[in-house]
């Protein structure tokens, strides 16, 4: 499998047996290699035989590129409406960030003892799916004391709201392990003994040590955000994963052509996570199906 | 920023105080928690509510959780359960085989890297953009289906055999591509946490490399395999958008019967589509309680 079996020898003869044996320390050898390449391939072609497969028929329609101009061009809500989910995308974040960041420097700081309860918190829209939640919030805020789906600015809240809630197992994540990796009592103390304030302490002492957690867990929420379809359309918000949904049921060729731009745009959000995540040799976190 | 009058005054408190200290930094936490109760645990809280009341009267009642018995509800979630089951173990085994090879198979290294960057974009590739590049690949008219028409004779779509993308096992297969690289994402650092000293001393002790998998990697590996694998099943039980658009709605799963809930009434009973979401909780609940317990089992071991 692994490695050739070596059998009981004596401790000391194995360490010159071992090298020998095995040039590469976890390399494979033999039918196991075999396997392994195999197992790579079917996996690759798994995975890109779709991406090839939308690529070529965004492609079919004649001349060269005519579905990416149909949709560039001549269809205005494309642009709308990726416009509009690129906008609540970006405050989704600065609101989750304002939620999470004080919370997660003062939960560390001062209340470990609440520490289990916000976690929890933060794990709950893993157990309450969109459907579920976008279905709470239709039926909690249709009527009563906040009729906020009678408005479309009230819409605008909702689908907001759900976003954050939606973002606070990544951000929270993000922030808290980002806080670990500094002394945030010793920065804390530092910052108080020159006189500042704790807003001050959050925006420029912490937020700024946190920057590059806190980047991972924007373009991650950002990506969620751009290609949500539940929630989005349940709120019936004019935003990018309804129109794309619409185009499929509508059209041929050009469904292919955004698919490959909303494929790339989150390979963009992606790429940018795993070159922060390895300049800070952190995690890189994954967002849940839709 | 929100926390700084109560921080303030915390600031001025004693550490040999800590009741005070307590009272007061609480404050800190307090809009975090309020917008959660305002738009998550409230909003639950009326559906939980809704469920043990009788729609007409408002009378408590569990009448809703007895009519989860009908019979399209029961199919519902047993398609539901049945589909993320499937979609859990098969590409919780080749997610492990996958991260298994390129980590330890002695493939050169940067497929390893071009596998986990690509596993971190294709777990979050789902929904409506997948369900189309699938209908592309192998639908009706998809370039797969097509490739293997035309050149290979196979027919899909033909009586011999009878493929659909649309179907239980069509969803299963979309459903695949983020359930795999999820699991990819989750054994690649817990395969790496496998310590190079358990190898050498089990090797010591006269394993052989399939006696060292069986008696001490994979038992120690077991807790991630499972937790991440009902991961995985709660993955796809809670997922809509994917299914609506391969499908819209025409296999029966929970998560598009509540669809159908929202945009109208369909069982002309409230208090069973709040039931229904409820049920649905419970399940993800479960799932994630599960998940959590063993995750923690298993970081007590890979903790390097």
């Amino acid at each position: 499998m692994t490695g050739p079996s070596l059998g009981p020898r004596a401790p000391g003869a194995l360490e010159s047996i071992q090298s020998s044996a095995r040039p590469r320390p976890r390399g494979g050898v033999g039918a196991g290699r075999i396997g392994s390449w195999i197992i790579f391939l079917v996996g690759v072609i798994y995975f890109f035989l779709p991406l090839v497969a939308t690529l070529a028929f965004s492609l079919r329609l004649q001349p060269f590129g005519q579905a990416y101009r149909n949709v560039l061009n001549d269809d205005p809500a494309f642009a709308s409406s990726l416009i509009y989910s690129l906008f609540i995308g970006i405050v989704t974040i600065v609101i989750s960030t304002l939620l999470i960041v004080p919370t997660a420097y003062w939960v560390r700081l001062r209340l470990p003892r609440v520490r289990p309860y916000v976690e929890f918190v933060t794990l709950l829209p893993f157990v309450i799916p969109p459907v579920i939640l976008v279905f709470a919030l239709l039926r909690a805020y249709s009527g009563g004391p906040l009729p906020l789906t009678v408005t479309d600015q009230g819409l605008n809240v909702l689908v907001v709201a759900a976003y954050v809630i939606l973002s606070f197992p990544y951000m929270y994540r993000a922030i808290d392990s980002g806080l670990r990796a500094i002394d945030i009592r010793t920065l804390t103390e530092a910052a108080q003994s020159m006189g500042a304030g704790w807003g001050r302490i959050l925006w420029a002492v912490i937020l700024p040590n946190v920057r590059v957690a806190l980047i991972s867990g924007a373009f991650l929420t950002l990506a969620i955000v751009i290609g949500e379809y539940t929630i989005a359309s349940f709120l019936v918000r004019p935003a990018f994963g309804p129109y794309l949904s619409l185009l499929g049921h509508d059209r041929a060729f050009e469904p292919a052509a955004v698919s490959i731009i909303s494929f790339g745009l989150t390979w963009l959000a992606m790429g940018i996570i795993a070159l922060l995540g390895r300049s800070s040799r952190q995690s890189v976190q994954v967002a849940g199906a839709r | 920023m929100t926390v700084a009058p109560a921080a303030q005054n915390a600031r001025g408190a004693l550490p040999a105080r800590p009741g005070r200290r307590f009272s007061t930094a609480w404050l800190g936490v307090v809009p975090f928690f309020l917008f959660s109760a305002l738009f998550m645990v409230l909003p639950v809280g009326v559906l939980l509510a809704g469920s043990f009341e009788d729609p007409v009267s408002g009378a408590p009642t569990i009448q809703n959780y007895i009519d989860l018995s009908e019979p399209n509800i029961v199919e519902a979630y047993g398609t539901s359960i049945e589909i993320s089951l499937v979609t859990a173990v098969v590409g919780g085994f080749f997610g492990f085989l996958l991260a298994y090879a390129v980590i330890l198979g002695g493939l050169p290294r940067i497929f390893r890297t071009l596998l986990m960057t690509f596993s971190g974009v294709a777990s979050n590739f789902a929904g409506v953009p997948l369900a189309l590049a699938f209908t592309f690949t192998l639908g009706f008219q998809g370039l797969a289906t097509k490739f293997l028409a035309d050149n290979l004779g196979i027919d899909l779509y033909g009586k011999a055999i009878g493929f659909s993308l649309y179907t239980k096992l069509g969803l299963e297969i979309v459903y695949l591509y983020f359930q795999f690289p999820l699991m990819v994402l989750i054994m690649a650092p817990a395969i790496d946490g496998l310590k190079r000293e358990w190898r050498e001393a089990s090797e010591n002790l006269g394993a052989s490399p399939r006696e060292y998998w069986q008696h001490v990697a994979l038992p120690i590996l077991t807790p991630t395999l499972l937790g991440t694998m009902i991961l995985l099943f709660g993955n796809s039980f809670g997922a809509q958008a994917t299914a609506y658009q391969l499908t819209s709605g025409s296999i029966p799963l929970v998560t598009l019967l509540i669809s159908n809930q929202i945009s109208g009434d369909v069982f002309h009973n409230i208090g069973l589509g709040y039931a229904l979401a409820m049920g649905m909780v419970v399940v993800m609940a479960v799932a994630i309680g599960i998940y959590a317990r063993l995750q923690r089992t298993s970081e007590r071991w890979l903790r390097s």
